[in-house]
């Protein structure tokens, strides 16, 4: 019986130090872009991120907001060690990516989708391309034609497996290239932009696939963008400005402080920005509405 | 219509010559191109043509797919008729000014026609029903052995393997940035030819650059997806041979040997 207590005691402090262990974190990184001359003299030095602390939770849902040059696409190329910090440094999973010998169990642990589906997709066949990642990974035949499988479905592209990804529209080809992350089985996906190329509707399409993968399969989503209609629903919202973190918060948070967004070039969503001047006309509305539903509500107990 | 050339396009279908390994059909298309330079006679074109015209029909490819991607061709195809026409020494049956057609000439045109049709069908035909995953996956298979001499093959592989990937894309790439350039008065139709060179310069210059930025990004997604190059890689559709392959190998021994009876035996 003690034994057994002791047992449980040990695995209680085991998993509370998992739960503590941030999936992703940053420690004053700074990135520099440095331009040399043809002589190899140092021109100019550009700081892209400036001093940025992060932490993410597992199962976290996080946006990262910036207007062009905010560098919000040079913090993600971090996020998977395809960048190396200047200073400071990121913990991927516990995992110092600094340190040579994580770099393909960081690579695995958090996947990236970039911004143009035409250049991430490697094979010439959907199925195979979502084999390659597994593929890279040495894992036998059978279980990555499982996880291809799997990862197929989980974006609804099943039906589609022995298309060609050249007949694909924008929408489809980035939900396929996140198959082929989620095929090798991460914790954590790090999408840059992966709508930036996309008509609204292939935007809507890829949102709602990763909010899904997030919801149900309980995948740490880090998305970056620019648009504001896409992070209503994350559970945090960072906003970026010349390299530094300039507001955190939940979508509410950001979003009830209109002027400030602005200072920051940023456009906040139509009904946001609705319900905000509304506000400033005196109507008793209140604050970060972030949805058309809300909005409605707040107008019909305002006639009563 | 320049989205038209099918070379090197797999045209997904259910059938055995799909499902064949690979390496039976890269080793059948080289015997087959091969053996269209072994004969001279009627004969051995009609059978070549028959075993082309039922791989065909077997593989389900519809023929005016096949017929698309010889459109690309086709000039190609003209200046090697033309040449032979004219230029091969005979008894001239008509002459003018400085030229004269042989029947010889005649001959060795049309067949040559007929041969360079058989090689470009044939050939595309493997592209055709095999993804080009599968087809570097043969290569590299085929090659193995060269590695022990330090010949980067998986690399090579590779590097066809995602040129194949890009063509279709940079083609449509090409479209557009000519489009664009006619839009701002660029001439792409009229001139000397020194002049047209000189005219495509707007369309190379924009579509390199593009191309650079490409295979930067490719390489950061393969990166980003724990690619590191051969060693320790599995594969998702490991090459193994099969009952069919070896019927497949079988069929080509077949082909063979009834060329090269016939040919021998009725040579007309």
């Amino acid at each position: 019986m003690e034994i057994e207590y002791g047992f449980a005691v040990l695995g209680g402090n085991f998993l509370e130090r998992r739960n503590d262990m941030s999936i992703i974190k940053a420690k004053e990184l700074a990135f520099e872009y440095i331009r040399r001359d043809e002589q190899g003299n140092v021109e100019s030095i550009n700081r892209a991120i400036d001093g940025v602390d992060i932490s993410v939770e597992p199962g976290d849902f996080v946006a990262i907001l910036g207007h062009n040059g905010s560098g919000k696409s040079t913090l993600a190329k971090h996020m998977n060690a395809i960048l190396m910090p200047t200073e400071g440094t990121v913990w991927v999973d516990g995992m110092d990516i600094k340190e040579e010998k994580n770099l393909w169990d960081i690579r695995q642990t958090s996947g990236m989708v970039f911004q143009n589906p035409d250049n991430q997709i490697i094979g010439n066949i959907v199925e195979e391309d979502v084999g390659f990642g597994p593929e890279n990974l040495g894992i036998p035949t059978d279980e990555i034609w499982e996880r291809v499988e799997e990862s197929l479905k989980a974006v609804g592209m099943y039906e589609y497996r022995e298309h060609s990804p050249n007949k694909l529209s924008g929408g489809q080809k980035q939900r396929v290239a996140i198959a082929g992350i989620m095929a090798m089985k991460p914790k954590c996906i790090v999408l840059d932009e992966p709508t930036a190329m996309l008509d609204p509707n292939g935007r809507k399409e890829v949102i709602k696939t990763v909010r899904k993968l997030n919801e149900k399969e309980n995948i740490t989503v880090l998305l970056i963008t620019h648009y504001m209609e896409e992070v209503i629903h994350a559970d945090k919202v960072i906003v970026m400005d010349k390299g530094k973190i300039v507001m955190q918060g939940t979508p509410k948070q950001i979003f009830s402080q209109v002027e400030t967004l602005k200072k920051y070039r940023l456009d906040v969503p139509q009904v946001t920005l609705l319900a905000y001047e509304l506000r400033k006309q005196g109507l008793a509305i209140s604050e970060g509405i972030l949805t058309i539903d809300e909005l409605v509500n707040d107008l019909m107990s305002l006639k009563r | 219509m320049i989205r038209d050339i099918t070379i090197g396009q797999y045209y997904p279908a259910d059938s055995v010559i799909h499902r064949l390994d690979p390496r039976v059909k890269l080793t059948a298309t080289l015997v087959y191109i091969i053996s269209l330079f072994t004969f001279k006679s009627m004969t051995g074109y009609l059978i070549a043509g028959l075993f082309l015209f039922t791989v065909i029909k077997v593989s389900k490819v519809p023929f005016s797919y096949i017929v698309k991607g010889l459109k690309a061709i086709v000039i190609l195809m003209l200046i090697t008729v033309v040449f032979n026409l004219f230029l091969t020494p005979g008894e001239p049956l008509v002459t003018f000014w400085i030229f004269s057609i042989s029947m010889e000439g005649i001959r060795t045109a049309v067949f040559l026609a007929i041969r360079l049709i058989f090689l470009i069908i044939g050939a595309s035909l493997m592209t055709f029903t095999t993804t080009p995953n599968h087809l570097t996956d043969g290569l590299e298979r085929i090659m193995n052995p060269l590695k022990k001499i330090h010949f980067p093959v998986h690399e090579i592989a590779m590097m066809m393997s995602i040129a194949l990937r890009f063509i279709p894309i940079l083609l449509e790439e090409t479209d557009k940035i000519m489009k664009a350039q006619m839009a701002r008065g660029a001439d792409f139709e009229n001139g000397g030819l020194i002049k047209k060179a000189k005219n495509l310069i707007p369309l190379l210059v924009p579509l390199f650059i593009s191309a650079f930025r490409r295979a930067n990004d490719l390489a950061m997604a393969m990166e980003a997806r724990c690619y590191r190059g051969g060693e320790g890689r599995t594969k998702m559709k490991p090459l193994s041979y099969k009952k069919r392959d070896w019927i497949g190998f079988g069929t080509m021994v077949v082909y063979l040997a009834i060329l090269f009876v016939v040919t021998r035996y009725l040579p007309f």
